[in-house]
């Protein structure tokens, strides 16, 4: 028997952001703590499936009428109609002159990776910029996409906050045509958002300079707990009439991460030109998986096009965005009353599901294994798998690991 | 501006028409003798089933849902066969067939640079397409002989012979698309003999298992010869047209290794390769297959259906068959309608045939002859073999 025509295939190792949940799944402790994958949890520590997508679910299972056949390649057409909307608002002007192109994909990584792939083979420029830091998986999308990736400055560690001029600096001498990766709220993973008037820098700079916006928008309604005011972003640089890509994901915010429901933009300059561009997104999208998932969809598509559906589900949003900023005031006040040394105020600050605590690689591990809090070694917690209840136990490990480890 | 998909289009071309007799022969999808689509009784058991029990819809791991993993191994292979039991195969979920087939192709890419994937000439039009975009170069093997209108065997085991050594080989596991002609058992044995040979590595396409000859474990019989003899293979499945779902992009990529060890590190970098695409896959498809596969009774019931669906392909080729003969003088031989198998015939039409075909007749069909037999009811047989008859005598 011959050697395996495998052989020379070495073990990956995990995912970083996925692979904390399997190292929490194998520990046996009853106080562990899964502040790893940016997934909510209700106050009782149980994933939550939202009411009103049960409703939709079981008006969908229940129509007699409805059949499984093959969605067209760009996927569900109401789906993709009904998202363009909520992200860009019902009265955007792109919308109403079909300058807008939108497919459904595999939700938020696979938005990215199919507008990836289109810009590889038809933009100028080949290089992305992304901030620093960014989602653990962006680099690797881009690149494989064939891309190649930048950085941009972003995250200052001495204020815990924006650093704006070194952003400046950075998308100011990028090159005239390049893509710039922006987070469209609750940036991950550090929870610093610009300001509005930041916002409006950043655009005017990348306007000046020909940069092209590519939006990642994985929280809207998440953050503020308000659909409008987390999409404003992305609203202002539709509003000068100006391109963009925009990656959208309903697995957060329609708590559907397991159907993979997401949808990617683009806002061309003419409507001729968004029917070109979507004829050969088609073109990237046939080879990779031919045609979208229907049943994540048309839950979304459900809900979206039923006024009282909408309005229910934007309470249960801002119900769970809620919990969560509750979840950072308790946080916050139980490291001061432990009288934890250091300024903990970026928690309640920073905005959306995550907090970028500030602490070391050394001071995660010690979590880890004394205190069997799970997390992202770049010292990133998920508000969202907090509860009243383990905020004590959390705040007792991150007082030990900043008092005693490194 | 892009032209639009080659199969995929006709469909879009079809819903346009207006014409009260046209006909959809277009894509692989199964329709009823009313032609409606169909959606399987057991699947909407199993949705039922999932909803009462109120699952949650959590990520699955990138390699997707676990329960669905096992089974789909174990219904390609069979749950006693060795690579199962000495868990020497790696199995992902994957986006449907092409999802799969597009996940091996990034393996080879990475793992296999400058080998070459041969493709039957012809083969599914998307198949190209998936190389091209993963990155890597394929060539073709003789297959369909437009004389015999069935398998150009030596052609075939010729140029996969010529081929460098350690290609990977694409195989249709049954039920070849776009031809329906599937090698004999024998042949079978003799492809083996030559990949054997050449260092090559076998990879199939089983989009069709239980759909070919209406058996699950009939259909999945050149894949378990293989596996019979100690090769290592993949295997990319898809439970689109079998349990009829279609949109919900439910497939699996089978990576059949020389040990247990082999499997896991070739697993690990299979997701590796799914993560920077989607993440994870879709829940939705995976749970009715983990639940229609693995409850005895379901189960049950699907293989009933699924002869049911694969059953009445077989009567309209056998009236197609009998339309074709009755109206046709010439004493053309017209049985080759008869031998294929599957979803889909060959026609032997060629393309302005094929124009023919849509523009005079109102019949959609792909450009290369192919029509597939699951768009066809009795009602229409007679109808479609007028078009035939006209198109392939009146048209050159």
């Amino acid at each position: 028997m011959s050697d395996s025509v495998f052989a020379s295939v070495v073990q990956a190792p995990e995912d970083p952001i996925l692979g904390v949940t399997v190292a929490y799944n194998k520990d046996q402790s009853p106080v562990k703590l899964n502040l790893g994958v940016g997934a909510y949890r209700t106050e009782e520590g149980k994933p939550l499936v939202l009411n009103v997508v049960r409703k939709a679910e079981q008006m969908l299972v229940n129509d007699q009428s409805r059949v499984k056949e093959y969605l067209p390649i760009t996927g569900l057409a109401d789906f993709n109609k009904l998202s363009a909307k909520l992200i860009f608002g019902a009265n955007s002007p792109a919308i109403q002159e079909n300058r807008v192109t939108t497919v459904q994909c595999l939700s938020g990584t696979g938005s990215l990776r199919v507008g990836a792939e289109f810009l590889a083979r038809h933009y100028h420029e080949k290089t992305i910029y992304i901030p620093q830091p960014t989602w653990g998986n962006h680099p690797k999308v881009f690149t494989l996409a064939g891309l190649s990736v930048k950085s941009y400055r972003y995250y200052d560690p001495s204020t815990r906050g924006l650093d704006f001029s070194g952003l400046l600096e950075d998308l100011g001498s990028a090159p005239s045509g390049a893509i710039v990766l922006l987070h469209a709220c609750a940036h991950n993973p550090t929870g610093v958002d610009p300001t509005s008037d930041q916002w409006e820098q950043i655009r005017q700079l990348m306007r000046s300079k020909g940069l092209l916006p590519f939006f990642d928008s994985a929280y809207q309604g998440f953050a503020s707990g308000n659909l409008d005011a987390d999409a404003e972003s992305i609203r202002l640089f539709v509003a000068d009439g100006g391109e963009c890509l925009a990656a959208q994901s309903y697995a957060k915010n329609m708590g559907l991460y397991g159907e993979r429901v997401g949808a990617l933009s683009i806002v061309c300059k003419t409507a001729d030109v968004a029917t070109r561009v979507e004829s050969q997104l088609k073109l990237v999208i046939r080879p990779m998986f031919s045609n979208p998932p229907i049943h994540g969809a048309s839950i979304v598509a459900t809900i979206l096009k039923d006024g009282d559906m909408y309005t229910e589900w934007s309470v249960e949003l801002k119900a769970m965005a809620d919990r969560i900023i509750s979840m950072r005031q308790q946080l916050y006040d139980a490291l001061c009353a432990r009288g934890t040394p250091g300024d903990w105020s970026h928690i309640i600050k920073q905005i959306g599901m995550f907090t970028f605590t500030g602490l070391n690689t050394n001071q995660v591990a010690f979590m880890t294994k004394e205190y069997h809090i799970y997390m992202t070694s770049d010292g990133r917690i998920s508000m969202a798998g907090l509860s009243s209840k383990t905020v004590p136990h959390l705040a007792d490990a991150i007082h030990a690991a900043v008092t005693s480890a490194a | 501006m892009a032209p639009p998909d080659p199969i995929l289009g006709v469909s879009e071309a079809f819903r346009a028409d207006t014409h009260e007799m046209k006909l959809n022969l277009g894509v692989g999808a199964y329709r009823t003798e009313d032609l409606q689509p169909y959606v399987l009784n057991v699947v909407k058991k199993a949705e039922n089933l999932m909803l009462e029990r109120g699952e949650n819809k959590e990520y699955l791991p990138i390699e997707g849902l676990a329960a669905f993993n096992k089974v789909t191994a174990e219904l390609l292979l069979g749950a006693q066969n060795d690579v199962i039991q000495q868990q020497r195969v790696a199995t992902v979920q994957g986006l449907s067939g092409t999802g799969s087939l597009r996940l091996a192709a990034a393996l080879i890419e990475r793992y296999f640079s400058g080998s070459k994937v041969l493709i039957s000439s012809p083969t599914w039009g998307n198949h190209k397409n998936i190389f091209n975009d993963a990155r890597v170069p394929w060539s073709e093997y003789r297959y369909y002989d437009p004389r015999t209108v069935g398998l150009d065997f030596h052609g075939m085991i010729s140029d996969i012979k010529a081929a460098p050594e350690g290609s990977f080989v694409l195989l249709h596991g049954c039920a070849h698309n776009p031809t329906g002609i599937d090698p004999t058992p024998e042949q079978w044995e003799s492809i083996a003999d030559v990949i054997q040979e050449k260092n090559h590595i076998p990879f199939f396409d089983v989009a069709y298992q239980g759909f070919a000859s209406g058996s699950l474990d009939t259909d999945a019989s050149s894949v378990r010869l293989f596996a019979a003899r100690g090769m290592e293979f993949l295997v990319a499945q898809s439970y689109s047209k079998n349990l009829g779902l279609y949109a919900e992009r439910i497939g699996a990529i089978n990576v059949v290794c020389s040990s247990s060890d082999i499997a896991k590190r070739v697993k690990s970098q299979l997701k590796r390769l799914a993560r920077p695409m989607y993440s994870n896959p879709p829940i939705h498809g995976a749970r009715i297959v983990a639940n229609v596969v693995g409850n005895p009774e379901l189960f049950n019931d699907w293989k009933e259906e699924m002869e049911l669906m694969a059953g009445r392909i077989k009567s309209v080729r056998k009236k197609l068959y009998d339309s074709l003969s009755a109206k046709d003088n010439s004493g053309k031989d017209w049985s080759f309608v008869l031998k294929q198998i599957g979803m889909f015939s060959f026609t032997g039409l060629n393309d302005a045939q094929s124009e023919n075909m849509t523009n005079k007749w109102h019949v959609y069909m792909t450009k290369d002859g192919r029509i597939s037999l699951a768009g066809l009811s009795s009602a229409k047989c007679e109808y479609l073999a007028d078009a035939i008859i006209d198109s392939y005598y009146n048209i050159s």
